[in-house]
């Protein structure tokens, strides 16, 4: 039996990451829109989000994770976690393409816990969450990575693969395939998932899941969880032969076989160990808490240490939490005719605000993959240093469509709250500027429009000037802000009219509708 | 497709041209001689009181039926006005039934291709599903191609446009035999309508060059690098305010109308007309008459008028 869960660990979790995989590399969004909340469910960081938000039912995937934890260790890690997959490969590939040459280097070795490094990541993820920061949490955070990963990196190569079919198909005139655009124009979310990328794959290439066991929160805090779990695997001291298999394939390296030892807080359930042994020398046990174990005296040494050193990070995160604040509201000047003061970056319909954005987004880039229209871009220093990569809307790049929802759909913590169409019509998200001395008409003379070509509910309207002339004019009772004017203005090198964010979205006036009264006689003769 | 494929498909067409004259259909095809009462050719169509598709395929009888424009093997694009992410109902798109129709005809009058592509405002694929264009054309068994991509424009030089010397152009105009252009009639913004001319706005790359660059000159400049061979405007349900993209169907009143000319500046002149507007208060439709693109003259014209 035990031996069996090797092969039920690795089926399940290759379904999780393809599926999560769908979720951001789906080029016709038809998959992410159905299958986000379903697939996400059981995402740690995200739920837990969700759940603060929200304290719903549909939210509490996180609590599943814990209580499943505290019964049997971190299977999240190795089913669940689509970076913990990620390692898994890199492992499964380097296995199997050296096979032969250098076998002896393939194998895992016993390495003592690195538990002052991992403990006091979590902490001050914690506490830096806790004081209303995420840059941490986000920034370490499996999933959140993967998808920063699959956004920048993969679905770049997908798309650019899509329109090399389509220009091949187009020289024989067959157009069914489309070219598509490239999500993200933002340089250093690439750079920061390239990094991460790399650190994790040489991580996983050297030493296994020891990123699961340094870096990351998530395992750290699930680790910390383990060593209560009811059932924890151990030494079966009566049918070990001690042959040392298990820790060669223990991808935590948390087996020690010389001192019949297995640190069970650093344990992914990947359950290779039982897979191997050649005599049932390991179990899962059942293990009473135990406050005043053996393990428990030998850890309490380190304690003293540890205390000062989570002092200190204390104040360290403070002090971060501090700048944080500080950066928050950075300035975005533009050298203009009339300087355009963007004091806030934009954040979607369904966002509630900046701070209530902020406070729930792990910048997980589902929101950014999804969007039809890419006005969804992962954003530099506008939310401040330790925003970075949290989606903003840039309508440099496009424009939120007056009917979509699809990224209040997707996203996984409720960051975005769910929102339907007619409650979206009305979320004013910003207002319209119009800045004269930038606008064609005044400038050139002639006829343009284009801002209220685009406006979907005519805020932005055409109202005579001089010799013919019409010129917009921004009613912002009725804006809702989708930045559709922003960007169809045609002028350059700087627009005519922005959106100015709203910090905290408000409610708009409907737009005017009126039935005409105008009367058809089909019969009646033409006008000509 | 490559410059190679344009020049072979021009020659093709060229051949088959020639084929065509030395087969004596010459006459009918290339006169402007008009006919007894019943087969004469008008110079322009107007329908009105019927279903779209019913008021195309009569409508179109009075310019010479389809088989005037489209011949066997030819290669057909249609530019309908796809421009937004909106339903048929609200009629800032063509009508659906209507282009489903031509596309139809285009095949049964023996085409090769017909194409069908809008470079749109809204994001492209929403336009396209929620307008029903696409669905219309897909089961008249038209081939619906995207707008959305640079790859698809090239550059051409327009000698005769005076604000607009050169435009990127969807290769589609470039290297198709025949260009179908269904506009919609609607309330615009910035040029107070939306007609024939404005519609072609839809198969350049760069329209905010237009925008910067005297928007009314521009349209009238496109025409003078290619005339579409037929325009068939769509009145059938018709955007009076609130133009282009509109906000509800209350914008929008039901005129079951169309219109069908060869001639863009004169199909436009009468769609204002109809509108309830006068052509000399449209600026690119002076400018388009005065440079003699078409002419906004409707009286010179020989007019087919229909009430079904």
């Amino acid at each position: 039996m035990l031996s069996r869960l090797k092969k039920i660990r690795v089926v399940t979790s290759i379904i999780f990451l393809i599926f999560t995989s769908i979720l951001f590399l789906d080029i016709t969004g038809v998959l992410t829109r159905s299958l986000s909340e379903k697939v996400l469910f059981l995402q740690f960081v995200p739920s837990l989000l969700e759940f603060i938000n929200i304290t719903s039912i549909a939210a509490i995937g996180f609590i599943i994770i814990i209580l499943a934890t505290l019964f049997s260790g971190r299977i999240y890690c190795s089913t669940v976690c689509p970076l913990g997959m990620l390692q898994d490969i890199v492992i499964y590939t380097k296995r199997k393409f050296l096979k032969r040459s250098k076998r002896k280097k393939l194998r895992f070795d016993f390495q003592p816990a690195f538990n002052w490094v991992r403990y006091s990541i979590l902490t001050v993820t914690a506490v830096t969450f806790l004081f209303g920061n995420l840059f941490l949490l986000y920034s370490l955070d499996p999933y959140s990575n993967y998808g920063r990963i699959l956004t920048h990196l993969i679905k770049p190569i997908i798309i650019g693969i899509n329109n090399i079919i389509s220009n091949v198909l187009e020289m024989f005139d067959n157009y069914s395939v489309s070219p598509l655009t490239f999500n993200n124009t933002d340089v250093f979310a690439i750079i920061f998932a390239l990094t991460v990328l790399f650190i994790v794959v040489l991580f996983s290439y050297k030493n296994g899941r020891f990123f699961c066991n340094t870096l990351c929160p998530v395992g750290a805090f699930l680790g910390f969880l383990s060593k209560f779990s009811l059932l924890r695997i151990v030494v079966n001291k009566d049918t070990c032969i001690s042959c040392g298999v298990c820790e060669t394939v223990c991808k935590s390296e948390c087996i020690d076989t010389k001192n019949d030892y297995i640190d069970f807080t650093r344990c992914v359930s990947c359950f290779n160990c039982f897979d191997v042994c050649p005599t049932h020398g390991l179990k899962y046990e059942f293990q009473p808490v135990k406050f005043l174990g053996e393990k428990r005296i030998e850890e309490r040494k380190e304690d003293p240490d540890r205390r000062s050193f989570l002092l200190s990070l204390v104040s360290y995160s403070l002090t971060l939490t501090g700048i944080s604040y500080a950066q928050k509201k950075i300035e975005v000047y533009k050298k203009n005719k009339i300087p355009v003061f963007r004091p806030n970056p934009i954040t979607p319909p369904g966002s509630v605000g900046i701070d209530y954005f902020t406070d729930s987004c792990t910048a997980c880039q589902l929101c950014i993959s999804a969007c039809p229209t890419h006005v969804l871009q992962p954003s530099f220093l506008e939310y401040g240093f330790l925003g970075m990569m949290v989606p903003r809307m840039d309508n440099k790049i496009g424009f939120c469509d007056y009917e979509c929802i699809i990224c209040s759909d997707v996203c996984p913590t409720n960051a975005i709250e769910p929102i339907d169409t007619e409650k979206k019509k009305l979320t004013q998200i910003g207002k319209a500027k119009f800045i004269k001395d930038n606008c064609i008409v005044y400038t050139q003379k002639t006829a343009c429009g284009a801002c209220s070509e685009h406006c979907p509910t005519k805020a932005v309207k055409m109202v005579s000037i001089e010799n013919n002339l019409k010129a917009p004019e921004v009613n912002e009772k009725i804006c809702i802000g989708c930045g559709a004017c922003e960007f169809a203005c045609p002028t350059i090198p700087y627009k005519a009219i922005y959106v100015e964010s709203n910090i905290v979205h408000v409610k708009a006036e409907p737009p005017k509708e009126e039935k005409i009264e105008e009367k058809v006689d089909f019969s009646e003769d033409f006008p000509f | 497709m490559n410059r190679r494929k344009f020049f072979k498909n021009s020659f093709g067409a060229g051949m088959a041209a020639f084929t065509a004259l030395s087969f004596g259909t010459a006459p009918r095809l290339l006169s402007n001689v008009r006919k007894s009462e019943n087969n004469m050719i008008y110079d322009l169509a107007a329908i009105k009181g019927g279903e779209p598709d019913v008021m195309f395929d009569k409508a179109i009888q009075a310019v010479g039926g389809i088989e005037r424009f489209v011949k066997k093997n030819q290669v057909v694009v249609i530019k309908p006005n796809i421009g937004w992410n909106a339903e048929p109902e609200r009629a800032a798109n063509t009508n659906p039934k209507l282009v489903g129709r031509v596309v139809k005809r285009c095949y049964e009058a023996g085409a090769k291709d017909v194409y069908v592509f809008d470079h749109t405002c809204d994001n492209w694929q929403l336009c396209y599903s929620n307008s029903s264009i696409e669905e219309a054309v897909k089961n008249a068994g038209g081939k619906i191609v995207p707008g959305n991509s640079d790859s698809y424009y090239q550059e051409v030089s327009i000698s005769g446009g005076k604000s607009l010397k050169k435009a990127s152009v969807h290769e589609l105009i470039l290297e198709s035999d025949v260009f179908i252009n269904i506009p919609v009639l609607k309330h615009h913004s910035s040029t107070e309508l939306s007609i024939a001319m404005k519609n072609l706005m839809g198969t350049v790359w760069d329209r905010r060059f237009w925008h910067r660059n005297d928007l009314h000159q521009c349209i009238a400049d496109f025409p003078t690098y290619r005339k579409p061979d037929l325009n068939i405007i769509d009145a059938y349900s018709v955007m009076k305010k609130n133009g282009p993209k509109g906000v509800s169907k209350n914008d929008c009143v039901v005129y079951k109308s169309q219109i069908i000319s060869t001639d863009i500046v004169a199909a436009d002149a009468a769609a204002t007309k109809l509108f309830g507007s006068d052509p000399e208060d449209i600026d690119y439709i002076k400018i388009a008459d005065e440079m003699g693109i078409g002419t906004m003259n409707l009286k010179n014209l020989s007019i087919s008028r229909i009430k079904i």
